[in-house]
């Protein structure tokens, strides 16, 4: 038993990779989860951005556009009155939420209160970030009883006077007397940048429009994970590709024999480039084939959007794959640190789990990383209806990156030529 | 000489602070087998792979029918079979073929003769479609070696072909070699088996610590080494009185075995006329002579003489 126990010991003190393995791997992902999730208690890192568009220009609505702005948790950006462009906004990812106040809204207030049948406040939503939308909704409830409680209440006063009849000269006179206050409180609150929630049981009308797409939230979804998953795992297989393709053509010597016939090492690397790619643009158009089939993701109308994205990054994988495999020395050593370096780039990018998800910081630092240009150029496709030639940064990012990869890859790759 | 093929010319070439090649020269002539013989460690997969360019010569010159090599690439008229078995086996024995052919350039009609010659050759025309992964240890060596004279090159560089081989495909292996000799190819290869150098190879380079100690045919370097003399071992039924002092002082061309003292050797130039002697003697001393070996000159004997070493794989 001691024997055994001894050559275990002396085994793993030896074998740095499966160290690696053992000790570093879980230590490097509990501390990006730790930062990935942990930046989300910092509140300076994390205020939803929203777009607010104010076509009622009244008190009110003055008084809510700053009452938002004083929220601690929302970076506000005001549109004016082009509500035109307002779902744009949203499509295009640059905020999550947009608040469109609506002409009358005030006027409704004052008159009706929170009877229903007025205009209500509209909240268009990229459904991709799920939370936004609940906490703004939740906000603008906030904001508006704290805001403008003066207002509420006189609307509330002239219901109250329809059903229950006309109040007596002295009412009238200590709810005028009253309203001033509270108005002041209202502002004051804001002034402080209350946290206080609203305890309403009563709220302002919102409808929450979702502009991203016509389709299900559910097959949105699915394309999401389609396209994290699939890009991990085209990694995954591009590295594993890449390391048969090269350490074990090397070990095995065939790639010594390809070397001293015509082709060359440029030779070598391109033809096993193109076939990595190939594989690769096969293996995420499997993944989404069957998302198309097994759940309904929309696919074949996003046909030429998919294609170039996968081809954009099927080819970029593939370089990344041959840089790796030239890096490592032996195939234990390649899977040992490409297994740390994907799942890290996973994380990071936005494979695992949403980049919206992660605070502003993360977000980009996401952007270091392969998975999220290939991820946000997918969303940009079957999320957000792009066009192809919004497609430009990512293809821009991953066509440079396929080809400074390449030429590293090329570099590293020396050392199985002349010695 | 006007039929040197391939000259290697003071090659030298050193890894950090060990010298693989330290000056070697040789040359190999057309149609001829050399063998390049040497302990481990001694040069020669070096050798071969400066000659395939592979390795760049820190000195020294390489040439190829009278051109010098650069070093960096491999040269057209070479063929080239590595030690390991450097094939696909995954593929069949004809698709395995068809990319080494494509590779060195072949295509079309020109690459399906060739093909079919070399599965003829390396006798797997039968097992053409198979996968190689279920080959022995015998075929992957042949097809290993028809992967490397496919495209017809000139000259072949063959490490180690025969390793691990059984004596049937070993044969078929030289048959072949022979053959692509015999139609002028030169053929130059490393081995570990003496008696295969000897019997099969017109020439003999023998390299160590990275320079050529010997060259020549067996006879060549017999006269230049060890001589005519033959080698008598006489096995006694018990080890002479004073570890065969006597013996040893009688005549200086014997010698008693250090690790077996009932072992007796002597080197004689007239077997006929030496034994008897010899055999008196022990016979005198009170020992008799369970067994007794005659040996010719010998590859062996030349690589032992020269190298102080057996050569083993």
């Amino acid at each position: 038993m001691r024997t055994l126990l001894r050559v275990g010991f002396i085994n793993l003190r030896r074998d740095r990779v499966a160290q690696a393995l053992t000790f570093a791997l879980p230590i490097v992902f509990f501390s990006i989860f730790a930062t990935v999730f942990g930046g989300q208690q910092n509140a300076s890192t994390s205020r939803i951005r929203v777009a607010v568009v104010d076509e009622d220009h009244t008190e009110f609505s003055a008084r809510l556009v700053e009452g938002l702005r004083g929220e601690k948790g929302l970076r506000v950006r005001t549109t004016a009155d082009e509500t035109d462009k307002t779902p744009p906004l949203v499509r295009s990812g640059d905020v999550p939420v947009a608040i469109v106040i609506p002409h009358g809204l005030g006027g409704s207030f004052a008159q009706r209160g929170f009877a229903p049948g007025g205009p209500a406040i509209q909240l268009l939503s990229d459904v991709s970030d799920r939370i936004a939308p609940q906490m703004v909704l939740g906000l603008i409830q906030k904001v508006v009883m704290t805001t403008a409680p003066d207002l509420m209440m006189q609307g509330g006063l002239r219901q109250f006077e329809q059903y229950a009849g006309a109040m007596t000269p002295q009412q009238k006179a200590a709810v005028d007397d009253w309203l001033p206050r509270l108005k002041a409180r209202g502002q004051g609150s804001q002034a402080a940048g209350s946290n206080a929630a609203s305890n309403a049981g009563l709220g302002v009308s919102v409808d929450v429009v979702d502009v991203m797409r016509t389709k299900s939230n559910q097959q949105s979804l699915i394309s999401f994970y389609a396209a994290g998953i699939g890009v991990m795992f085209l990694l995954f297989s591009s590295v594993g590709g890449a390391g048969g393709a090269l350490l074990d053509e090397a070990e095995a010597g065939t790639l010594e024999r390809l070397l001293s016939t015509n082709i060359g090492m440029t030779g070598v690397l391109i033809g096993k480039w193109i076939f990595l790619a190939i594989v690769g643009c096969v293996q995420l158009t499997v993944m989404f084939v069957w998302g198309r089939l097994a759940f309904g993701l929309p696919l074949f109308s996003h046909l030429p959007g998919f294609g170039v994205m996968t081809v954009a990054t099927g080819a970029a994988a593939a370089a990344l794959g041959l840089v790796l495999a030239t890096l490592a020395r032996t195939r234990a050593q390649l899977q040992g640190f490409s297994t740390i370096f994907i799942l890290t780039m996973s994380a990071l990018g936005g494979s695992m789990f949403p980049r919206f998800l992660m605070s502003e910081t993360m977000q980009k630092v996401g952007l270091l990383t392969f998975n999220a240009w290939a991820l946000d150029g997918y969303l940009k496709v079957f999320w957000r209806e792009a066009p192809i030639w919004q497609l430009w940064p990512q293809l821009l990012v991953l066509g440079t990156a396929t080809m400074v990869f390449l030429a590293i890859a090329r570099l590293l790759a020396r050392r199985w030529e002349t010695t | 000489m006007s039929d040197t093929v391939l000259a290697i010319d003071n090659a030298r070439k050193r890894f950090g602070q060990v010298t693989a090649l330290d000056g070697a020269s040789f040359e190999l002539r057309k149609g001829e087998l050399l063998a390049l013989l040497g302990p481990n460690g001694a040069g020669k997969t070096t050798l071969i792979r400066a000659i395939a360019g592979r390795v760049r010569l820190d000195a020294g010159q390489i040439r190829v029918f009278g051109r010098a090599l650069d070093g960096r690439s491999t040269p057209p008229e070479l063929g080239i079979v590595p030690q390991d078995v450097a094939i696909y086996p995954l593929l069949t024995a004809r698709e395995n073929l068809q990319v080494f052919g494509t590779l060195h350039g072949l295509s079309g009609q020109a690459l399906a003769t060739q093909v079919d010659w070399a599965l003829e050759r390396s006798g797997l025309a039968d097992r053409a479609h198979e996968s190689v992964k279920q080959f022995s240890g015998g075929m992957r060596r042949r097809l290993n070696i028809a992967c490397g004279i496919l495209h017809r090159p000139r000259i072949v560089l063959l490490d180690e072909p025969t390793v691990g081989v059984d004596p049937q495909s070993r044969d078929r292996i030289y048959d072949v070699l022979g053959e692509l000799a015999q139609s002028g190819v030169s053929l130059l290869l490393t081995t570990h088996h003496l008696e295969e150098a000897e019997a099969r190879c017109s020439r003999t380079v023998i390299i160590d610590h990275g320079r050529v100690i010997a060259s020549g045919t067996l006879s060549e370097l017999v006269e230049q080494t060890v001589g005519r003399h033959r080698i008598v071992t006489l096995r006694l039924d018990a080890p002479l009185d004073g570890d065969g002092a006597a013996l040893r002082a009688s005549n200086d061309a014997i010698s008693i075995d250090e690790s077996d003292s009932r072992i007796v050797r002597a080197r004689m130039g007239d077997v006929a006329s030496d034994l008897p002697p010899l055999l008196q003697q022990i016979r005198l001393s009170g020992r008799a002579v369970d067994d007794v070996e005659v040996r010719g000159p010998s590859l062996q004997s030349v690589f032992i003489h020269l190298t102080g070493r057996e050569l083993r794989e």
